[in-house]
């Protein structure tokens, strides 16, 4: 389909910067608009309970013990011990060390369809030579990981080699194959908080698609800017926009900075009006989160118990 | 220009009129509803608007005073005193606003809104004392038999909601409020109904003492209204029921006990049972006061 746009370094080139210009002011604009949406009462109970079934509880941290793992996982099957109706999350994700305690917890604890999640390619930073990248990968699919996230590297974007990026990404597509013929699905991060401008953002969208991406990912969570309303805004019109030309159907997953359910809510509110029913699902769409599945219990516990909850009553972390 | 070229120099000034605002997490932002409502004074002549607080507004006031409760209840008993001696200073220096607008709001003379405002000062200024004389009062060491210290000392119960007492509209309110903060406690404070101006006035004296935004909240509206999700809040640890009518304060005491809220309740009678130019004693303090025990060995 887009076989003449990968075809060469320049033709690449040529394709990513002949893609329209992102008028920023009307794209912010419109990202605002959307999030003062009011949602309330029993479409509010449907975000929040969609909004749950899609994180990627997340645990990225130098200090990650197996224990810390387990009781994520533990978290992560049953978010609410108080009410078993509250959904399962979609991923657990960390580091790929940490992908096979994962499994086996969650599958202890009765979430087989619970995926695992692992960062790859030298996460956060990605800057690791090519063969440590797919070794990274190889690791985290050989230990049982459903999910890659692996990061593009920023500095041969920012530089202009897009060729570069787009193998690199293929590359680790292919690192992702597993024995039994099915291969872990592969989200490419592209930390937008570097990539200084909305064009980029969308130069990025269309790259990784091209190159293969099932799911693309705002950010790290590890910069001082993640996932804004804005910058998935552009991601999401790029996901319509690919396979409006005849492309495949691409997940999109912001992560980093969403912490309370208005936020989710709000980015669900963009993936409805951006490209409707198809994404609302946790096969494509997903939160890159910690802190916020503390903040949608509570909000649902408000719901079903009409008092507000507090922090008491949802787990630390 | 015309009615000014009578006399050289003199000119007429707009009337520059107050915007009441709540007070949260040290912001003073309008209600989240978008409403007011109409504040009199006794003949009924209006005096300006007051935000009316709604839930939302409650709960993000309850979100605010959790945030502030960890450095609050964390700083030194020294730092409060001083910081609410402070409060006092600045009460002190905006004296004659307090006076008008509690004389306005009451019907009250000069000189008799002038004695409630210095005793109100006065009561911050015994209050701020007690902030490091608390502990020997209702802790210390207890006799044990075996070789241990055995320690009592209190602690501050966590984010606690407070209903204003209807009048005195500002003499109530600081005695009410004082001995919740003092201890480290911080507060959610729902203003008398009918006379709020005093109070969203004393916010902007909090806003300018070194007080920690959110350990300190003040919300105007209907107390039924406001008191309601407050009562029912989850991570509200404590209700102070002095602003509500019998009715009222009961149906506040059984939404309280789903979390085993502390309640005070208003004190016998109607709510104007209280003196509150009387010693007020340590009552309001030790009712919101937790006390920790610890064993500790004595060593060799």
């Amino acid at each position: 389909m887009f076989a003449d746009a990968t075809a060469s370094d320049t033709a690449l080139r040529r394709f990513l910067h002949g893609l329209p210009g992102v008028d920023a002011v009307g794209l912010e604009a419109r990202a605002a608009t959307l999030g003062t949406r009011s949602i309330k009462t029993t479409a509010k109970a449907f975000a929040i309970d969609l909004a749950i079934s899609m994180i990627d509880l997340t645990t990225l941290e130098g200090a990650d013990t197996p224990g810390k793992v387990r009781a994520l996982c533990a978290k992560g099957v049953v978010p609410d011990p108080t009410d078993r109706t509250a959904p399962k999350v979609a991923a657990i994700c960390v580091y790929p060390d940490m992908v096979a305690t994962a499994r086996q917890a969650l599958d202890a604890a009765g979430g087989r369809d619970v995926h695992v999640a692992s960062v790859a390619t030298a996460f956060p930073a990605g800057r690791a030579a090519l063969s440590v990248k797919l070794a990274d990968t190889r690791d985290a699919v050989a230990a049982g990981a459903d999910e890659i996230d692996m990061v593009i590297d920023r500095g041969a974007f920012l530089s202009g080699r897009y060729m570069q990026v787009f193998e690199e990404i293929r590359a680790v597509k292919e690192a992702c194959a597993r024995e039994d013929g099915e291969d872990a699905h592969l989200k490419v991060i592209f930390e937008n908080g570097e990539l200084a401008t909305y064009d980029n953002v969308r130069r990025a969208s269309w790259l990784a698609m091209l190159a293969g991406a099932d799911f693309i990912k705002t950010s790290t969570g590890k910069v001082a800017v993640n996932a804004t309303p804005a910058n998935t805004l552009v991601m999401l019109e790029a996901v319509r926009d690919f396979r409006a030309a005849g492309g495949r159907q691409v997940g999109v997953k912001p992560a980093g900075g969403i912490r309370t359910a208005k936020d989710a809510i709000k980015y669900l509110v963009l993936v409805n009006e951006t490209l409707g029913d198809d994404w609302l699902h946790p096969d494509w769409f997903r939160f890159g989160a910690s802190s916020l599945l503390g903040d949608l219990l509570m909000q649902r516990q408000k719901l079903t118990t009409g008092r507000y909850s507090g922090p008491d009553y949802v787990t630390v972390d | 220009m015309s009615e000014m070229s009578g006399k050289p120099g003199a000119h007429t000034r707009l009337s520059v009129l107050k915007t009441y605002k709540l007070f949260v997490g040290g912001k003073f932002p309008r209600s989240e509803s978008g409403r007011v409502y109409e504040v009199t004074d006794t003949r009924g002549n209006w005096l300006a608007n007051a935000p009316l607080a709604s839930r939302k507004d409650a709960r993000d006031a309850v979100v605010a005073a959790r945030k502030a409760f960890g450095g609050w209840s964390r700083a030194t008993a020294y730092n409060r005193g001083q910081i609410l001696y402070r409060i006092a200073e600045m009460l002190e220096g905006r004296r004659d606003q307090f006076v008008a607008e509690v004389a306005a709001a009451e019907g009250l003379s000069k000189a008799k809104a002038t004695a409630q405002v210095d005793a109100a000062v006065d009561r911050w200024v015994w209050y701020a004392g007690w902030s490091d004389k608390v502990a020997q009062v209702v802790g210390g060491a207890n006799p044990v038999a075996g070789p241990y210290f055995n320690l009592s000392t209190p602690e501050p119960t966590g984010v606690v909601a407070v209903l204003a007492p209807r009048e005195p509209s500002f003499l109530g309110l600081v005695s009410v409020l004082a001995p919740v903060i003092v201890t480290g406690n911080t507060a959610v404070v729902a203003a008398s109904e009918r006379a709020p101006l005093p109070a969203l006035s004393l916010a902007e004296v909090l806003a300018t003492s070194d007080l920690p935004g959110g350990v300190v909240n003040l919300l105007s509206g209907r107390t039924a209204e406001i008191a309601a999700p407050l009562a029912a809040h989850q991570d509200v640890n404590a209700i102070d029921l002095t602003g509500a009518d019998a009715e009222l304060a009961k149906e506040l005491e059984t939404a309280a006990a789903e979390n085993l809220k502390r309640v005070l309740r208003p004190s016998a009678g109607d709510a104007g049972g209280e003196d509150w130019f009387a010693d007020p004693g340590t009552r309001r303090m030790l009712a919101f006061l937790e006390t920790k025990t610890v064993w500790h060995p004595m060593g060799v």
